[in-house]
């Protein structure tokens, strides 16, 4: 069984954000990055799936400029067999359509049994990236996948999406499928220093696409601060400590629940 | 024209179509379009006489045996029939689970791709600019769709008033039979997991912990305030994933939805999803290390710095206060 994992490298979430000179979109001259948090519970996933079949590939596929390489090299320490790098220095300026067709003429030949990805984004968020693939490669996809029955891997596959206010639903998928999954599938595991080692001799495949042009594009015109909508009164002033002692009065003498 | 998804199950009617029927009725005012409501279903469709109060034209009924649960694969084909009957300008639709699940599919048949999640829109001479919120809520877009129609566009949950939709019409009922080919998923009847062992709706004070609490041990120091003041311990997503506090201490749009009396947010960021869950809140409070963190937009009182420093002296003045 083969699952190719889709994983993106986005800004790290601690980072503080500038609108860049074009306002178009962050300044990320020193922003520190990361692995889109949903798509490390998607390997994980998919790693979880190889070992309770016992057998399988795991190949993750990132698409994005040289530093994305990082993800992968990761993803091969904690286990992953391959990975598959569609090198794109400038992604950013391509739309989720974009993206989708590019990764789909990339592993279209690999004939993968499932495909996963996160459910989205921690920058733009489209949330489409997968869904689109799914359509472009012409399988069945589902979204917000939250767990999946290991052992109705015959063909099948049994899988739980998450719907609103608490609510789920089971699904049967036949193969091959494309699968989004949410944050909180499973615990994810750490890199092992013989995974790190063993990293260092799988395969990294290069891709240099020719990337289409895609017509009903949607493009940012202007990326900005948020407008405050409330008026917040701050406390303290800066010193977290007098901020807190000045929020207890408040607690005492304006909301009243000390 | 425009088309409004109206997203229902078994004929009773997910509320937020109601605010898509507000964005429609906006843009339609705008652009000089009319508005047709689309509601696939199996059968008559109970609803459709409801929706058809509504200032609308049209409200078609898209009707096949397949389409009595959902399936993104049965939704896509009932859609695409009826968008290429009827040439709509706009497919508007509210940003919900299920419109998530299909709507990127349908829209790539077509060769488009959806702006999704808008939180509003202006009409800059007839063109259209949607709004957008990104990176978790920490920096807004302004959007502009390329190429020709149809533009597919999802608004977010509250971004429109669905008691703002207005009615007073008497909107022709259509039924449409459209085709719907092989479904290659199979589902299964939708349920809700066993009962919270905690019942978070009833609490009066609430201290929720995000990612800034940073370890497991340190939940302790949260519990500690939530002692002090009586309050019960809530959590964001991320630190229910990590299983530090079991997942009915969620509080988001996948969690419990909570309006106490006081909501202090420790280290939470301030994502959409969580603040569904909580912006009823009587009191707001925010302590986040980040001053531009999206949670102070919401907040009614704010301490920027770190919650670490915050705790302890919070425990401190409270026990002094009671006392
Ligand atoms: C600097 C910068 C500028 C940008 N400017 C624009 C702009 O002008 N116009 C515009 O429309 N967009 C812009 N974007 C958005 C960018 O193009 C999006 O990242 C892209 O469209 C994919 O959307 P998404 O990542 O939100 O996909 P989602 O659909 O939210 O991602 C879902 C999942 O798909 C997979 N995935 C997505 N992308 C990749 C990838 N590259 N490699 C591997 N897996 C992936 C992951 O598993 C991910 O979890 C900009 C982004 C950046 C960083
Ligand atoms: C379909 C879907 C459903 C979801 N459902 C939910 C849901 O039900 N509930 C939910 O909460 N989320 C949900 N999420 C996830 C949501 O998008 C966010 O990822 C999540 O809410 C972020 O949690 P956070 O604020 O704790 O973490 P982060 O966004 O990482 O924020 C951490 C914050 O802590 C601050 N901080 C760090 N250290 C300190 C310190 N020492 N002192 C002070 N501040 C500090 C940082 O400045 C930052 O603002 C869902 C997402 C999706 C896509």
């Amino acid at each position: 069984m083969k699952i190719i994992v889709l994983m993106k490298q986005v800004a790290n979430k601690d980072a503080v954000l500038r609108v860049g000179n074009d306002e178009k979109w962050i300044d990320e001259s020193d922003i520190a990055h990361q692995t889109n948090e949903s798509d490390g519970y998607a390997l994980e996933e998919a790693l979880r799936m190889k070992e309770a079949k016992g057998e399988g590939e795991v190949v993750v596929c990132t698409l994005g400029g040289q530093s994305a390489k990082t993800v992968i090299k990761d993803a091969l320490a904690r286990g992953a067999d391959r990975g598959i790098h569609i090198i794109v220095e400038n992604d950013q300026k391509l739309s989720p359509h974009q993206i989708a067709k590019t990764i789909a003429d990339a592993i279209r030949d690999e004939n993968a049994d499932l495909i996963f990805t996160g459910l989205q984004s921690d920058d733009a968020s489209y949330g489409q990236t997968g869904v689109i693939l799914a359509e472009l490669l012409g399988i069945p996809h589902a979204t917000i996948v939250i767990d999946i029955d290991r052992e109705s891997l015959n063909g099948n596959l049994r899988v739980k999406r998450e719907l609103e206010s608490g609510w789920y639903q089971w699904f049967v998928y036949q193969l091959p499928a494309l699968l989004t999954i949410q944050s909180g599938i499973s615990q994810i595991r750490y890199a092992s220093l013989k995974g790190i080692m063993a990293a260092k001799r799988k395969e990294i495949k290069e891709v240099t696409p020719t990337i289409e042009d895609f017509g009903a594009a949607q493009q940012i015109q202007k990326v900005y601060m948020p407008l405050k909508t409330k008026q917040t009164q701050m406390l303290g002033d800066g010193d977290v400590k007098r901020g807190a002692a000045e929020l207890v009065e408040k607690l005492k003498t304006e909301i009243r629940v000390i | 024209m425009i088309l409004v998804f109206i997203e229902h199950k078994d004929c009773v009617l997910n509320k937020t179509s109601l605010e898509a029927i507000t964005a429609a009725q906006g843009i339609g005012k705008d652009l000089g379009l009319k508005i047709s409501a689309v509601i696939p279903c199996d059968k008559d469709c109970a609803l459709a006489q409801e929706i058809s109060n509504y200032d609308l034209e049209k409200v078609i009924m898209a009707k096949n045996e397949k389409l009595g649960i959902y399936t993104p694969d049965g939704y896509t084909d009932a859609w695409e029939q009826v968008i290429k009957a009827t040439n709509p300008t706009y497919v508007i639709m509210a940003h919900t689970y299920q419109v998530r699940d299909f709507a990127p599919k349908l829209a790539a048949r077509f060769g488009k791709e959806v702006v999704g999640d808008c939180i509003r829109y202006r009409n800059e001479d007839g063109k259209l600019v949607f709004t957008r919120r990104i990176f978790l809520g920490k920096l807004d877009a302004d959007v502009i769709i390329e190429g020709d129609a149809p533009y597919f566009v999802t608004f977010q949950s509250g971004a429109f008033r669905g008691d703002n939709a207005e009615k007073g019409g008497s909107a022709n009922i259509e039924t449409m039979d459209v085709e719907v080919g092989e479904i290659r998923m199979k589902p299964e009847a939708p349920f809700q997991e066993a009962k919270a062992s905690i019942d978070l709706t009833k609490s009066a004070i609430i201290v929720a912990v995000g990612r800034g609490i940073k370890s497991q041990e340190n939940i302790e120091k949260a519990q500690e305030l939530a002692d002090a003041l009586g309050a019960d311990l809530a959590a964001s997503r991320p630190i229910c994933d990590a299983e530090w506090l079991p997942i009915d201490r969620q509080i988001g749009s996948s969690g419990q939805t909570v309006a106490p009396k006081v909501y202090i947010a420790l280290g939470i960021s301030g994502a959409i999803q969580h603040i569904v869950g909580m912006k009823n809140a009587g009191t707001i409070i925010a302590i986040n290390k980040d001053a531009e963190a999206p949670i102070f937009d919401i907040a009614d009182y704010g301490i920027v710095g770190d919650i670490f420093d915050a705790m302890p002296v919070l425990v401190e003045e409270i026990k002094k206060a009671k006392s």
